[in-house]
């Protein structure tokens, strides 16, 4: 048999195969010890982005906090596949409050956390809360924000999908600008939602000097768990973005959901990047930089852009947005492109 | 320890006293003295093994409460008025949860038009909420239903309001008897959840209950308030045998023996309205008074005891049910149920109104003489309201009506007879 070459890295992917790594080295999820903290069973639609990135994200903190984890999470499309009564699919100590709330019961609950470990009656347990992107950046961003500034000991993460899709698929303070929603239907003059300023949270947390920001994609898992590890290194607010497509929502096939997500990186649709204390210290690469329209077409929250007559400038718009996150984020790597 | 203090500063060392673990708090007159009170002792290390948070909302204040309390915290707030209001999606949440937070009301009025002054508006809002709602008369009773409240709530897995009257309670100087902290640890054991986020045992708290079991869920609420009944007075007696006061209970009377009208009422104006009774007594009339200490549970078996021998019953409430009377009226009037009795509402104090015993006693001479009368509003200027009204139905663009109707005062100072 001749020499092959060993290839560390799938087509397009950063993702290194587990079978190629010491045991030591390989994804949580490749674990023996993987907890399936959010278990099979669930309700979650075909292709849901948000179960895949919770499950890696959950079982992540597990590994990163032994065991001793508790979370926090908002009204949404994940406390509602996953637990109807008597059905929990939490293997984990876990609690819903409200929509708006999450991150105050959090800090709750790591208040509650500090004092028993002081006078000696609980150990050492962490804290994470998660919410949709409507629970995150809209209707709980005041109780975020609060526990951004106190530096509450508690690990955010926000699972971006765009919209309200729990409720059936209306605008968020995160849909892309000319989406289609239930509320932002594409007729009249200007289709889909307006374009403004829209809201990013990750660079919001940054402007609270935060230790930990990051965002990431269901497309890099590896890179998921190594973020939600990270941020287990630190004390204080954190806080993760997971971009994570939704097939109803989005109007997309439910096997496109890795794909979509690596699109929405490999366009600039998406930043992906860490930063530490409000200063961003890493981003990762487009390997392959691709037009946005490869991103927009294969969902139909897209589709009146490309009708009979494309919306040519539209679309230009999108582009020049992704444009400046590749500027702004520094998502080439110059020696390689 | 007998000590001169603020009602505020008094109900702080109650809770102190109480060791709770965490407090958090969003600022809102008349509440503050009292989270400033505690905030002082936890900086200071006097209340060690406290976590004091500074919130950003009332809404955050109750959520970080559900969060403490839930992983198994003796957790306690304050609020008052709009930010009782602010905070009550989580306010129902904590009840629908089961979580036994303690929370001060410092009762305001609520606006439009803005007003930071007492009355019941606020707390009695909330009547359907499921807390545990426990009014005070004095600042000794408020600091003593504190202590008994942590006791009630974790008993019952139930939150409690413990209301005390803004600024005529929490900004008094007053003397007050403050327990030993012996004499509170021997009357209230450490918290033992009956749930709680623990790894080592893990539950979900808070999932989707469907239309098979919310019925039931929500039943359960009620059942919980019933045994609160048998309860309250428990921890009454109880903290009676080992404080040597009477303090708290579902409700009190006071010289009602042989009376022809009974005054009921809830809070601070319990002292006036006494004032008045002695008074009246020794001028030879047949009244007395019947205080509410618990409006939630409503104890009606207790109030139609008291009441039940009498020809009529004035209710004085610092609330309205806009659109039909009383709140508290309301719920005397269920208790009094096919009683030949005649049920007199009257709104009174709203907004910090003073209430004068010359107002009372003007009002209680006159009610056996009234036969039809069933609401009446307590030193109501009608000439202002009418000139109001009037301009209303002149003009369309009548203009807002409360800078409309202060103009035709002509001065911002309170109206006191």
């Amino acid at each position: 048999m001749s020499l092959q070459p060993v290839k560390f890295y799938q087509t397009g992917t950063f993702t290194v195969g587990n079978r190629l790594l010491a045991p030591e080295e390989r994804s949580v999820q490749a674990n023996m010890e993987r907890t399936n903290s959010l278990n099979s069973g669930h309700r979650a639609c075909q292709g849901c982005g948000e179960a895949l990135g919770a499950r890696y994200a959950i079982d992540a903190a597990m590994i990163a906090s032994q065991g001793q984890l508790v979370a926090a999470n908002a009204t949404g499309c994940l406390e509602v596949f996953s637990t109807p009564y008597p059905e929990t699919s939490w293997q984990i100590p876990w609690i819903h409050s409200l929509f708006g709330n999450t991150a105050a019961v959090a800090t709750g609950i790591a208040a509650a956390i500090k004092v028993k470990k002081a006078k000696g009656q609980g150990g050492d347990v962490r804290v994470v809360a998660q919410g949709g992107d409507g629970g995150t950046t809209d209707i709980g961003f005041g109780c975020l924000s609060g526990m951004f500034e106190r530096n509450d000991d508690v690990l955010y993460i926000c699972y971006d999908n765009g919209g309200y899709m729990n409720t059936g698929v209306q605008r968020s303070s995160a849909t892309p600008p000319a989406a289609r929603t239930a509320t932002t239907m594409p007729v009249g003059p200007e289709p889909g939602n307006a374009f403004g300023q829209g809201k990013f949270m990750p660079a919001l947390a940054m402007a609270h000097e935060i230790p930990y920001v990051a965002t990431a994609t269901v497309a890099d898992l590896r890179d998921l768990e190594y973020k939600v590890k990270k941020a287990m290194t630190f004390r204080g607010a954190r806080y993760i973005q997971i971009l994570v497509p939704c097939p109803l929502g989005w109007g997309a096939a439910s096997q496109d959901t890795i794909r979509l997500s690596r699109l929405a990186k490999e366009t600039g649709t998406f930043p992906v990047f860490e930063a530490e204390y409000g200063e961003i210290t890493s981003s990762s690469k487009i390997r392959r930089l691709l037009p946005v329209e490869e991103y927009l077409r294969p969902q139909k929250r897209f589709a009146h852009l490309f009708g009979k007559v494309p919306a040519v400038e539209t679309i230009a718009r999108l582009q020049a947005l992704a444009d400046r996150n590749i500027r702004r984020y520094q998502m080439l790597d110059k020696e390689a492109n | 320890m007998l000590k001169q203090t603020e009602g505020s500063h008094a109900v702080a060392e109650a809770v102190a006293l109480c060791r709770p673990e965490v407090i958090c708090a969003y600022p809102i007159s008349p509440q503050t003295h009292i989270v400033e009170g505690i905030g002082e002792m936890v900086k200071s290390g006097e209340l060690a093994d406290c976590e004091f948070l500074n919130v950003e909302s009332e809404f955050a204040a109750m959520s970080v409460a559900i969060g403490s309390s839930a992983a198994g915290a003796r957790t306690y707030t304050a609020t008052a008025s709009q930010g009782l209001l602010f905070m009550v999606e989580a306010v129902f949440n904590a009840s629908g949860l089961g979580l036994p937070i303690v929370m001060t009301v410092a009762n305001r009025a609520i606006g439009a038009p803005i007003n930071i002054w007492n009355d019941h508006s606020d707390s009695l809002s909330q009547r359907d909420c499921g807390w545990i709602q426990l009014f005070a008369e004095t600042n000794q009773e408020a600091l003593d239903l504190h202590i008994q409240a942590f006791k009630l709530a974790e008993e019952l897995s139930l939150p409690v309001m413990v209301c005390m009257d803004g600024f005529i309670l929490t900004h008094a100087y007053e003397r007050v008897d403050m327990p030993t902290q012996e004499q509170v640890d021997a009357f209230l054991p450490p918290y033992e959840p009956r749930q709680v986020l623990d790894p080592a045992e893990p539950v979900s708290i808070g999932a989707m209950v469907g239309p098979e079991a919310f019925m039931e869920v929500r039943y359960l609420a009620h059942a919980k308030q019933m045994q609160a009944l048998e309860l309250i007075p428990q921890l009454s007696a109880e903290f009676k045998t080992m404080f040597g006061r009477d303090s708290g209970g579902l409700t009190r009377s006071y010289r009602t023996e042989g009376a022809e009208t009974i005054v009921v009422a809830m809070g601070s104006i319990l002292g006036t309205i006494k004032d008045v009774v002695d008074e009246m007594r020794d001028a030879g009339e047949k009244i007395g008074v019947l205080g509410i200490t618990s409006f939630r549970p409503f104890p009606l078996e207790s109030v139609r005891a008291a009441l039940k021998d009498v020809k009529r019953v004035v209710v004085l409430e610092k609330s309205l049910a806009v659109g039909i009377s009383g709140i508290l009226a309301s719920d005397v009037r269920k208790a009094l149920r096919k009683l030949p009795i005649d049920v007199f509402t009257v709104i009174a104090g709203l907004g910090g109104r003073a209430i004068t015993k010359k107002s009372l006693h003007a009002l209680f001479l006159k009610l056996p003489l009234e036969t039809e009368e069933s609401l009446t509003f307590l030193d109501l200027d009608w000439g202002v309201v009418n000139r109001q009204l009037e301009r209303e139905r002149q003009t369309r663009r009548s203009g807002p009506a409360a800078e409309n109707m202060l103009r035709d005062i002509g001065t911002v100072a309170s109206k006191i007879a």
